[in-house]
C-alpha cells in the first residue's frame, strides 16, 4: 500500500509540476490544486500509514498505539481549507487579469 | 539611584526633549530656543558635574541589563576623553541653539530643525559614552542618519538633498563597515565591554584577524572624518543651514572619527598597518584640504576644506603612534572645534547680512559689521597658527611631532615638508578669508547694505574667541587639568611629560611656523590674480573630482546592475522562476538523499487491489487533467474533481475520518468556484502556429515534463522511504493522552485544533477572511474579458428556440431548467443546515468540527443559489457575509481573550459536560464557542467569496478599459443599464 499510495503521489506531483509551468492561468490553478493534493497526501503520509485506527478516543483504550498519529491530519486539516482559499484568490485574480490585458498567459501578454 | 545614573539621563533627554521640540508649532521660534537652550545648558552643567569622578584616569560606569544570557549589558560609560567631548557637545551645541534662534528665518519649519539637532546631540552623547562597542555602533549610524536629516533640511533644495544622500550614503557605508569591524574585535576579545577591550591591546595586536578588523574600523572612521579617499562629501553637505555646520563640522559628527581613532589607540595603534594607513591618509588629507580650501569661492566652502584638511592634520598625529602626538592630537580636536564652529557662525552672519557667500562679490565689510570682523580674524588666525592663539599651540605640537627623527628616510622628509606646506597654504586660506571679505574697497555686487547682526547672534562667537585667546595664552590654567584628563584616560601610564607652554625656545617648530606664516602670505600674493579672477575651481585638482566618482559607482550599482540583476530575475516573467524554484527545490531535497537512501524495505501493510484500482483511476484523472487543463477547461476540473474524490477516499482508508470529510465538502465548493470562474474565461481554440514555434513550443514542453517527472520521483521515494520506516516517538502520544483530560474531547484532531493548536487555527482563519474580502473587494472592479459579455451560447441558443416558438417567451426555457432537481434542493435547504450544526456540535468527540460544518453550510446557501438563482434567492433570504465573518473572528477573539480573565494564556479553554433534557449529555467547552467561531468564519467567508462570483452575472459588467474598445452599441447599453 505504501508504494501504491507513493506512486499517487509522485503522480500527483509530476502532473501538478508540469501543468504548473505552463503559460496558460487556468492550467496554473489546476496544477496548483493537484499539488496540494499530493503535498496534503505528503504530510499526512508522515504519519504512517495506519487501517481501522481513526484518533477518535475510546476511553477504554487509551493506550496510543492503538491509534492513528493526530498532528498531521490537524495539520492537513486546516492546509485544505486553506488551498480552498488560495484556489479561490488565484481564480479571481486570473479573471481580473484576464479581462484587464485580454489574455490569459501567466505573464499577462503573449 | 547612583549618581552614575545621570549618565543615562544625558543620553536620553536630548531625545526626549527632541520630541517635544517636533511637536511645538511651526513658528514657535523662540520656545524652541528656550527649550532647547535650557536643556543644553542643563546638560553641560550635568557633564561639568561628573569632572571629579573622571580626572586621573577616572571612570564612571553604568550598566544596564540587556541580554544578560550572552554577557550583553548596555553601559554608560564615562572617563576624561569622553568628557572632554561631551563639554564641547554639549557646550557649542548651545551656543548653536543660541545662534540658531537668529539665524533661521521665521519662514523656516523650526519645530523640525530643533528636533533633529537635539536628536543628533544625544545620538553623539550616547556615541562617546558607550560602554559596549555594539551600542556603539548603534550611536555611530545614528548620527549618520540624523545628520542625513539635518544636512538636508531645506529639502526643496536639490543640492541639500544631494548633499545630505550622499554624506549619508558615505558614511553609512563606512559605519556598516565600522559595524562588522568592531564585531570582530568582539569576536578577538571575547566581549564587547569597552574595558575589557581597552586592557586587550595585545591580544588583539597579535590576532590573525587583527589586520580585517583595522581596515573595517579604519574603513568607518575615514568616511566619518572625511579623509582622503572619502574626503568628497564634507564640500557637498554644506547646503545645511549654517547652524548645522558650525555644529556638525566642528565640534560633532565628522569628530565621530578621530573619536574612534583615538579611542582604540590604546589598542590598535603601534602596527606598521596603522601607521602607513593612518598617518598618509591624514597627511594627504591635510594637503589635499588646505590646497583645494584656498581656491574655494564660497566662504563655507572653504571652510569645509579647510575642516578636512584639520581632520587630517589630527588624524596624521593619531596614527604616529607616539604619546606625544596623542596629545597633541586630543588638543588639536579641542582647539579646532572652538575656532571652527566661530568661523562657521561668523560666515553665516556675513551670509545674513549680506546675502552672499561668494568671496569675489565681498570686499570691505570691515566698515559695515567691525565687530564680527575681528571677531573672524581672530579665529582666523588661531585657524592659520598665529601664536598667542590656541591653533598656534597645536599646531607646534603637531610639527615638533613631524621633524621627531624617523629611521625612515621618506618619512624623516615627507612628514615635516608636507606639514609646512600644508602649514602655508592654511596661512593663505585664512588671509584669503580675512583679506577678501573685511578689507579692499566697499562692496559694490549687493543688494543690500550690511550691517552688525542683532548682539546676541554674535555672543556666541565672541565666546569661542575668546575661549582661543584664553587658551592661547595662558594654555596650562585653562585647558591643561582638562586636556589632562582627557590624555591620561587614553594613554594611562603611558602619558608622556609634556608642556603647554607658549614659549619652548628658537626650534625647529618654531622655524617651520615661521617658514608657514611667511609663506602663507606669499603663496597669497602669488594666487592673488588667480583667486580674483573669473576661472573656477582648484587648479590640477579639478579634474579627479570625488563627486563624480561616486556618482557614477552610484548609477552603476543602483541603476545599472539593478537593472541587469531584475531583467534576470524580475518578476516579469513566471515560467522561468518557477522553473528555477522548483529546480532547485528538487536539487536541494535530492541532496542529502545522495547515497544515503540505503536499502529498500518492503512495504509495511499488505498490498489491495481495490486501493491500488482507485489510485490507478485517480492517477488518469491527474494525468488527463494536465493534458485537457489548456483546451478543455471543464474536462479539466471534472478530472480534477475525480482526483480529488480519490484523496478524499484514502483519507477514509487511512483512518483520518475528519480529512475525508473536509476533503470532501471542500472539493464541492472549489467545483462550485470554478464553474462560476469558467463564465468569465473565453473559449481557447487552437490556433496555428508556425513549424518553428512549434518545435519550440515542444521542447519547452519536454524539459518541463523531464522536470515535472523529477519532482514526482522525488516526492514519491521521499514518501515511500517515510512511510516504510517505523515512526518515531513524536508528539503524537502526549495529544492522544492529554486531549481528553485537558481539552474535554475525544476527536483528538478536533481538540488539537480548537484547543492545543488554537492560536495556530485562529491565525488561518484569520487568512481566511482576508481572503474572502480580498477577493470581494478585487471582484467590485471587476472588468471581464471583451470577449465573455456576451451571454453564453447555451443561453442564446435557449432564447433562440424560445424566440422561434409562439408560445413560448424568452427565458422559459432557462426558467425550466432542472426543475425538478431544483426543487428538490430548495427542499433540502433545512436538511443540509440541521447537518451542518450537527456536523458542528459533534465535532469535539466524533468527526466533524467548526470548518467541515461551515463549508456545509455554506453549500447550503450555494444550493439555493443554484436553484432560484441570485434575484430569486435574495429576495428571500439576506445573507450578509461580512457580518459573519467579523462576528466569527470576534468570538474566536473573544474566547480567547477571556481566559486573561481568569488569570490564564490567551486561549486557555474550560470545559464542563452537561446534561440537557431531550439532548443528552453534552460537552460544554470554551473551545466549543471558538469552534462556532471558526464556523461562523468559514460560513462568511465561503459564501462571499462564491457570491460575489455568483454575482458577476447579474451586474451588467463592463470591458476592460485599455484593451480595444467595445463596439458602440454595447457601450451604449451597459452604460444604460448602470
Amino acid at each position: 500500500m505504501e508504494l501504491v499510495l507513493s506512486l499517487a503521489i509522485g503522480v500527483l506531483t509530476a502532473s501538478g509540476v508540469y501543468l504548473v509551468l505552463r503559460p496558460r492561468t487556468f492550467q496554473v490553478i489546476v496544477g496548483l490544486s493537484l499539488i496540494s493534493y499530493a503535498v496534503n497526501l505528503f504530510i499526512f503520509s508522515m504519519g504512517r500509514l495506519r487501517i481501522d485506527a481513526a484518533p477518535i478516543l475510546d476511553r477504554a483504550n487509551m493506550d496510543p498505539a492503538a491509534y492513528t498519529d493526530p498532528v498531521p491530519q490537524a495539520l492537513v486539516l486546516t492546509a485544505i481549507v486553506i488551498g480552498f482559499a488560495m484556489t479561490a484568490l488565484f481564480l479571481v485574480v486570473l479573471l481580473a487579469a484576464r479581462g484587464f490585458t485580454g489574455t490569459d498567459h501567466v505573464d499577462g501578454r503573449d | 539611584m547612583p549618581p552614575s545614573f545621570l549618565l543615562v539621563v544625558i543620553v536620553a533627554l536630548p531625545f526626549l526633549f527632541a520630541l517635544v521640540a517636533a511637536a511645538l508649532p511651526a513658528n514657535a521660534r523662540n520656545a524652541e530656543a528656550w527649550l532647547s537652550g535650557a536643556l543644553t545648558l542643563g546638560l553641560l552643567t550635568l557633564a561639568i558635574a561628573f569632572y571629579p569622578q573622571i580626572t586621573d584616569g577616572g571612570v564612571v560606569r553604568y550598566e544596564i541589563e540587556w541580554l544578560p544570557s550572552l554577557g550583553l549589558n548596555l553601559i554608560f560609560r564615562l572617563d576624561g576623553f569622553a568628557w572632554l567631548f561631551c563639554v564641547l557637545i554639549t557646550g557649542i551645541g548651545f551656543l548653536v541653539v543660541l545662534y540658531t534662534r537668529y539665524y533661521m528665518s521665521p519662514k523656516d519649519p523650526v519645530p523640525r530643525f530643533f528636533g533633529f539637532l537635539l536628536a543628533f546631540m544625544g545620538a553623539m552623547l550616547g556615541l562617546v559614552t558607550a560602554g559596549n562597542i555594539i551600542q556603539l555602533a548603534v550611536f555611530w549610524e545614528l548620527t549618520s542618519l540624523i545628520s542625513f536629516l539635518l544636512i538636508g533640511y531645506w529639502y526643496h533644495r536639490s543640492d541639500a538633498r544631494d548633499g545630505a544622500r550622499m554624506a549619508l550614503i558615505v558614511t553609512a557605508t563606512g559605519g556598516l563597515a565600522l559595524f562588522v569591524g568592531l564585531m570582530i574585535i568582539g569576536h578577538i576579545v571575547g566581549s564587547y565591554d569597552l574595558d575589557v577591550i581597552l586592557a586587550s591591546g595585545d591580544l588583539i595586536r597579535n590576532h590573525e584577524l587583527y589586520n580585517v578588523a583595522l581596515i573595517l574600523m579604519l574603513l568607518g572612521a575615514m568616511t566619518k572624518s572625511a579623509q582622503f579617499p572619502f574626503q568628497f562629501w564634507l564640500p557637498h553637505a554644506m547646503a545645511a543651514p549654517t547652524p548645522v555646520s558650525a555644529y556638525l563640522h566642528s565640534a560633532t559628527m565628522v569628530k565621530a572619527g578621530v573619536f574612534l581613532l583615538v579611542r582604540f589607540w590604546p589598542v590598535m595603534s603601534g602596527t606598521d598597518g596603522w601607521f602607513w594607513i593612518v598617518t598618509f591618509a591624514g597627511l594627504i588629507t591635510l594637503m589635499i584640504g588646505a590646497y583645494a580650501a584656498l581656491f574655494q569661492r564660497d566662504l563655507k566652502g572653504l571652510l569645509a576644506y579647510s575642516t578636512i584638511s584639520h581632520l587630517g592634520l589630527i588624524t596624521t598625529l593619531i596614527g604616529m603612534g607616539s604619546p606625544l602626538a596623542l596629545v597633541a592630537a586630543i588638543f588639536h580636536i579641542a582647539n579646532h572645534a572652538t575656532f571652527k564652529a566661530s568661523l562657521f557662525m561668523a560666515a553665516g552672519i556675513i551670509d545674513h547680512e549680506t546675502g552672499t557667500r561668494d568671496i569675489r562679490r565681498l570686499s570691505g565689510l570691515y566698515k559695515f559689521m567691525p565687530f564680527t570682523a575681528t571677531l573672524a580674524m581672530i579665529a582666523s588666525a588661531a585657524m592659520a597658527g598665529v601664536p598667542l592663539l590656541n591653533g598656534f599651540l597645536s599646531k607646534e605640537m603637531f610639527f615638533t611631532e613631524t621633524a621627531e627623527f624617523d629611521p625612515n628616510a621618506f618619512v624623516n622628509l615627507a612628514l615635516p615638508i608636507g606639514a609646512t606646506i600644508a602649514g602655508m597654504f592654511s596661512v593663505a586660506y585664512s588671509i584669503r578669508f580675512v583679506h577678501g571679505v573685511f578689507f579692499g574697497p566697499p562692496p559694490t555686487a549687493l543688494d543690500r547694505v550690511p550691517h552688525e547682526p542683532p548682539a546676541l547672534m554674535r555672543r556666541p562667537i565672541e565666546l569661542l574667541v575668546l575661549i582661543c585667546l584664553a587658551v592661547g595664552i595662558i594654555p596650562g590654567i585653562t585647558i591643561g587639568p582638562y586636556l589632562a584628563a582627557a590624555v591620561v584616560s587614553v594613554l594611562g601610564d603611558e602619558t608622556p611629560y609634556y608642556s603647554l607652554s607658549v614659549w619652548h625656545g628658537f626650534n625647529l617648530p618654531l622655524i617651520m611656523s615661521i617658514v608657514a606664516l611667511i609663506g602663507g602670505g606669499v603663496l597669497y600674493l602669488a594666487f592673488y590674480r588667480y583667486l580674483n579672477g573669473e576661472r573656477d575651481g582648484t587648479p590640477l585638482l579639478h579634474r579627479f573630482r570625488g563627486q563624480r566618482i561616486f556618482e557614477k559607482v552610484l548609477v552603476t550599482v543602483t541603476w545599472r546592475w539593478a537593472r541587469a540583476l531584475n531583467g534576470l530575475f524580475g518578476t516579469r516573467r513566471l515560467q522561468p522562476q518557477l522553473l528555477i524554484i522548483i529546480a532547485l527545490a528538487v536539487l536541494v531535497g535530492a541532496l542529502p538523499l545522495w547515497n544515503r537512501i540505503g536499502s529498500l524495505v518492503m512495504p509495511v501493510t499488505p498490498f489491495d487491489p481495490v486501493f491500488a484500482f482507485m489510485w490507478l483511476v485517480g492517477g488518469a484523472c491527474a494525468l488527463a487533467a494536465a493534458y485537457q487543463a489548456k483546451f478543455h477547461r471543464f474536462a479539466a476540473m471534472i478530472l480534477l474533481g475525480g482526483a480529488g474524490l480519490v484523496t478524499c477516499m484514502t483519507f477514509v482508508w487511512f483512518s483520518a475520518p475528519d480529512l475525508a470529510l473536509t476533503q470532501l465538502v471542500v472539493e464541492i465548493a472549489t467545483t462550485v468556484l470554478i464553474l462560476l470562474g469558467l463564465r468569465w474565461l473565453p473559449q481557447r481554440l487552437p490556433t496555428r502556429e508556425s513549424d518553428a514555434t512549434v518545435l519550440r513550443d515542444r521542447l519547452r514542453r519536454y524539459r518541463d515534463m523531464v522536470v515535472a517527472l523529477a519532482a514526482g520521483i522525488g516526492l514519491a521515494t521521499m514518501s515511500y522511504l517515510i512511510m516504510t520506516r517505523p515512526a518515531l516517538d513524536g508528539i503524537a502520544s502526549f495529544f492522544l493522552e492529554n486531549a481528553y483530560g485537558l481539552g474535554g474531547g475525544t476527536n483528538v484532531v478536533n481538540v488539537m485544533l480548537v484547543d492545543f493548536r488554537a492560536f495556530d487555527t485562529f491565525g488561518e482563519i484569520a487568512v481566511l477572511g482576508v481572503v474572502a474580502l480580498t477577493v470581494f473587494s478585487l471582484l467590485r472592479r471587476f472588468r471581464p474579458a471583451r470577449e465573455s459579455i456576451a451571454k453564453p451560447q447555451q443561453q442564446l441558443v435557449q432564447n433562440a428556440f424560445d424566440s422561434d416558438q409562439p408560445d413560448r417567451n424568452p427565458g422559459d426555457t432557462i426558467a425550466a431548467y432542472l426543475l425538478v432537481p431544483s426543487q428538490i434542493m430548495q427542499w433540502l435547504f433545512p436538511v443540509v443546515i440541521t447537518v451542518a450544526v450537527y456536523l458542528f456540535m459533534r465535532g469535539h468527540d466524533l468527526p466533524g468540527g467548526g470548518f467541515v460544518g461551515g463549508i456545509t453550510m455554506s453549500i447550503a446557501f450555494i444550493l439555493q443559489y443554484m436553484a432560484g438563482g441570485t434575484r430569486w434567492v435574495e429576495d428571500r433570504l439576506r445573507i450578509l457575509p461580512v457580518i459573519w465573518i467579523g462576528s466569527g473572528l470576534g468570538i474566536a477573539l473573544l474566547t480567547g481573550a477571556g481566559s486573561w480573565l481568569f488569570g490564564f494564556p490567551f486561549l486557555t479553554t474550560y470545559f464542563q459536560y452537561a446534561d440537557i433534557p431531550l439532548i443528552g449529555r453534552v460537552p460544554l467547552a470554551t473551545a466549543l464557542l471558538f469552534d462556532l467561531g471558526v464556523f461562523m468564519l468559514v460560513v462568511g467567508s465561503t459564501v462571499l467569496i462564491l457570491i460575489a462570483l455568483a454575482h458577476q452575472s447579474v451586474r451588467s459588467p463592463r470591458a476592460a478599459r485599455g484593451t480595444r474598445s467595445a463596439p458602440p452599441a454595447t457601450a451604449q447599453a451597459s452604460e444604460g443599464a448602470r
